[in-house]
């Protein structure tokens, strides 16, 4: 039996998909280097004094003691609970109304839907100059409002400390709601269409429809939605700096800017590492749940 | 000469066992169709013969070289896919051409080779065309030229015609039978459909559960299924089977005594609880039935009539059975009608083992 | 995807219900609303100064003037440059093209390595960066600054390349993983029957049959790393900085008087690029962005 060598043997597992494995290594260096490497990298030297250079002199949880008596860091972490939840609130109603008013068959729905999302594709930082001028107390709404002539009229959101975080949110979901009501629209038009029928033989209102009906179904929908805009709110930094700079004073600071000054204009490594491993902790509690509801119980292919 | 040899082959994905120490001898020229229910095995199998799955154990030979750790490529196989998978954004000539052009063979061979085949396949008009602009019967041609430009020792075919609608499967099907009968390459066809199978093969490996139960003539499966299984697999309508016991010269089940005639056991007659099956055309009905060696008169429940032939449906001794009548049998639910059957033609299993007897 | 063409909602009634004004109504507030701010970056830029200080935000402009352009693209300062948003617009082109260009081959490799080539292993990576993209950039910023500086590429344009390249990695091969295993698997068999390998499935069977998702990939990437700010105020100098950077420096500067229109005119010049992109676009940035929401 003539039997041509090398096609008999069984290669090394190790050559096996070689190309496959070449190709991947980008991946695997990003996965393992980045995401990995540096994670843990930035959590270790947290505990560290590090000032204007990285050093492992440990200091145990000093870094964190300081930051949770520094002022600017509370004032960051109450600007994101409310800007938080308040974005989070708003933009899953806002983006599941604008799809359900679009949904209902509406005509030129691509105009309105182009119209809708066109902040979407804008940077924060020009939301956040655009914004600063329309809510620009001299020549902004507060002063059409006042020509038209209801003279007392304030509405001065980034120049008041007690509600300025609230100015950024409304240029904050400007731009992100749009994005929301396009997963919505796209998850409405998912559900099949004899559901609607089958509400409507049953005479069910179509607003109770879509209480009772329509939106526990489009759970997953949501689920993602709320993934995407905590995670973005954890990151929100650009509009901040555009908007108001922190400002007036530090009343709308958040953590990833106290991160980057404490990194990069002030020296204080260690302060930044903690507070972005902070930032770290708090990403994880949201995705735990998430990740809970989504993979446990049963395992998807 | 022997086109494939399969030699213990076993397929491990982590503790589940997909194929289960499988042999297998094909015969140049031969025909072979695996058959079974979808997740036994067959495509599986397929793919390990055709280089695209990596095996646990085992060995595979195809014209006497051991091609177990070969690329696809290097096998001299040719495969034809359920979808046909042809290169949509390529013509028919590309389509063609495409395993040859990575063989990095002469553009006029490649050219005549394709030339060849859109002749032998009757494709030659189609060469510009896109797949998209093919209907299925064209699709397939044009897969089976992919395979015969390269000129392969043997075809593979996983289930080729299971996309399609009644009509042109069976079209399809003459047209493969055709192919094989002129080209005379070994081919090895995999199915779940007993018809295509009966029709095409020279020989049926019907599987199950990663093991080949029977191997075997399609007559021979027929007639003389190796297990139970295999006797239910096989055959439209199903077989009727009976439980209950061979005691001497009968078999016994509830209430009817069945004689157990000229039927050839295997391996000796013993009393022993046992299966009969009978298949539902091996019962004849009316005056043939009157001489057979077992008989009885039934009250017909439920008729079919399917135009070839008319199917009912009625009880014996307690058990549903179903017979296959002529169809111009003119029978009405509600008559009765005598019937019978030779037990010769049918088979007994162990109840146990559920092997022939 | 679910195709989102066709509207499904309940059937609408007479043309002119009171329902149907009230939805009408509603949604022509709300685009109001949301072009409302696009609107007051125009008028706003037409305008000379006087004007912006006699008037408001949302008046048209009276006189119409191009001078706050001209200044915004080729005179603004920042700091002792004063050579106008036309810097920051050409280092931003020279940032994007070899960043999309490179994070898009490597994501599309990764994503055809991991859809049709799985090897041992490849699940576990690639699901350390599917998480990867939810961790908080701003964990990973002093170390990746450490690792540039040790390549010789800190403050440089390639090594911002790099960054986006990293950091578009998880998104863009989700797609395309998603994408190729979309994909039937029989081409794949068949091209490996025809002695295809590795790299001739991708470029002569793959990438021929993956257009639209490039694409999408190019719409996401050119629209993300045009918007960027993070990255580039911390990986780049100032005489790289990309447009983002410069505009908000521009804007933001505490010296000398505020130029409102030539603020506006600036702030409008860097949006165009991606608002070009989507108007142009359309269905595909939708889809993109969608593809890119809806993980898993």
């Amino acid at each position: 039996m003539a039997t041509s060598p090398g096609t008999s043997k069984r290669p090394m597992r190790l050559l096996r998909n070689l190309n496959a494995k070449i190709a991947s290594i980008p991946m695997v260096a990003t996965a393992l280097v980045i995401f990995v490497g540096c994670t843990l990298w930035t959590v270790v030297y947290s505990f560290t004094d590090s000032k204007l250079l990285p050093r492992l002199n440990f200091v145990g949880f000093d870094q964190y003691d300081r930051l949770w008596g520094t002022r600017r860091w509370l004032v960051s972490i109450e600007n994101l609970a409310w800007y938080g939840v308040c974005s989070l609130i708003l933009t899953l109603v806002i983006g599941f109304t604008l799809a359900a008013l679009l949904d209902r068959k509406v005509r030129f729905e691509n105009t309105f839907r182009t119209i809708l999302l066109y902040p979407f594709a804008l940077s924060f930082i020009v939301t956040g100059l655009v914004w600063q001028w329309i809510l620009n107390p001299d020549f902004g709404v507060q002063q059409v409002v006042r020509d038209w002539g209801w003279t007392s009229f304030t509405f001065d959101p980034l120049y008041n400390p007690d509600i300025v975080i609230f100015g950024i949110l409304i240029a904050g979901i400007w731009q992100g709601s749009g994005l929301i009501m396009v997963i919505m629209l796209a998850g409405l038009r998912g559900i099949d269409e004899d559901i609607w029928k089958a509400a409507r033989v049953d005479g069910i209102p179509t607003w109770k429809t879509y209480v009772v009906v329509i939106i526990p179904m489009m759970r997953p929908v949501f689920v993602t939605a709320l993934v995407l805009i905590a995670s973005g709110i954890v990151k929100v930094y650009d509009l901040v700096v555009a908007q108001t700079s922190g400002g007036p004073g530090i009343a709308s600071e958040v953590p990833a800017k106290y991160v980057y000054d404490k990194m990069f204009a002030s020296q204080n490594l260690a302060q930044g590492f903690a507070a972005s491993t902070m930032m770290l902790v708090s990403v994880i509690i949201i995705l735990i749940p998430w990740a809970y509801l989504e993979f446990g119980g049963k395992k998807r292919g | 000469m022997t086109s494939v040899l399969v030699k213990d082959l076993t397929l491990k994905f982590g503790a589940l066992t997909v194929l289960d120490t499988l042999n297998i001898d094909i015969p140049e020229g031969e025909f072979l169709v695996l058959l079974g229910a979808s997740g036994c095995g067959k495509s599986t199998l397929l793919n390990c013969i055709a280089g695209l799955l990596d095996v646990t154990d085992g060995e595979i030979h195809i014209n006497d070289r051991n091609v177990t750790w070969a690329e696809p490529s290097e096998r001299g196989i040719g495969m034809v896919f359920q979808s046909y998978a042809l290169y949509p954004q390529m013509t028919v000539a590309g389509n063609l051409s495409f395993g040859l052009r990575n063989a990095r063979m002469p553009k006029d061979e490649i050219a005549a080779r394709v030339a060849r085949a859109a002749e032998v396949l009757q494709i030659e008009p189609l060469l510009d065309r896109k797949p998209a602009a093919l209907s299925g019967g064209q699709r397939q041609r044009v897969a089976i030229g992919r395979a015969l430009v390269r000129d392969v020792d043997v075809f593979l075919f996983d289930e080729p015609l299971s996309n399609l609608d009644a009509k042109l499967r069976a079209d399809l099907r003459v047209e493969i039978k055709r192919l094989h009968h002129n080209l005379k390459n070994t081919m090895i066809y995999v199915t779940h459909d007993q018809v295509e199978a009966m029709t095409l093969a020279d020989r049926i490996a019907i599987m199950k559960g990663g093991v080949i139960q029977q191997l075997d003539t399609p007559t021979e499966i027929y007639n003389r299924p190796i297990n139970k299984y295999v006797a239910g697999f096989i055959g439209s309508p199903e077989i009727n089977f009976f439980e209950g016991r061979i005691e001497g010269n009968h078999f016994v089940t509830d209430d009817l005594n069945i004689p157990l005639a000229e039927y050839a056991f295997q391996s000796g007659k013993l009393d022993r609880p046992a299966w009969f099956g009978i298949r539902p055309e091996h019962i004849l009905s009316g005056d043939m039935a009157r001489d057979l060696p077992f008989s009885q008169e039934v009250e017909i429940e439920i008729v079919e009539p399917m135009g070839s032939d008319t199917l009912a449906w009625t009880t014996l001794g307690g058990h549903p059975l179903r017979i296959r009548m002529d169809g111009q049998a003119a029978v009405a639910s509600g008559t009765r009608l005598l019937v019978g059957f030779d037990p010769a033609r049918g088979s007994f299993f162990d109840a146990a083992s559920e092997l022939r007897l | 995807m679910v195709d989102a063409s066709q509207p499904r909602g309940p059937k609408p009634r007479k043309r002119l219900s009171r329902g149907n004004i009230m939805l009408y109504g509603t949604l022509i507030v709300v685009a109001m609303y949301y072009a409302l701010p696009l609107y007051v970056m125009i008028v706003t830029s037409l305008k000379g100064m006087p004007e912006i200080r006699m008037g408001n935000v949302f008046s048209p402009p009276v006189e119409i003037t191009f001078q706050p352009w001209v200044k915004a693209w080729s005179e603004a300062c920042t700091g002792i440059n004063c050579d106008g948003l036309s810097r920051g617009f050409w280092n931003s082109v020279q940032i994007l093209v070899p960043s999309v260009f490179l994070s898009i081959i490597i994501a599309s490799i990764n994503g055809y390595a991991l859809a049709n080539w799985r090897f041992k292993g490849a699940d576990v990576f690639f699901t350390i960066l599917i998480l990867g993209a939810f961790i908080p950039y701003q964990v990973m910023l002093y170390p990746i600054v450490i690792i540039l500086r040790e390549m010789g590429l800190y403050g440089s344009l390639w090594g911002l390349v790099l960054v986006h390249t990293v950091f578009g990695m998880p998104i863009l091969t989700l797609l395309f993983r998603n994408y190729f295993t979309a994909i039937p698997e029989e081409l794949f068999k068949a091209a490996r029957v025809d002695g295809a390998g590795f790299w001739g499935i991708y470029f002569r069977i793959m990438l021929p049959m993956s257009l639209p998702i490039f694409v999408v990939a190019m719409i996401l990437q050119v629209t993300g790393i045009w918007n960027d700010f993070l990255f580039g105020v911390i990986y780049t100098r100032p005489e790289i900085y990309p447009m983002t950077v410069q505009l908000n420096n521009i804007v933001n500067s505490v010296q000398g008087v505020k130029e409102y229109n030539v603020n506006m005119a600036a702030t409008l010049l860097t949006g165009l690029v991606p608002l070009t992109i989507y108007f142009v676009s359309g269905k595909l940035f939708v889809r993109g962005i969608a593809a890119g929401a809806v993980k898993g």
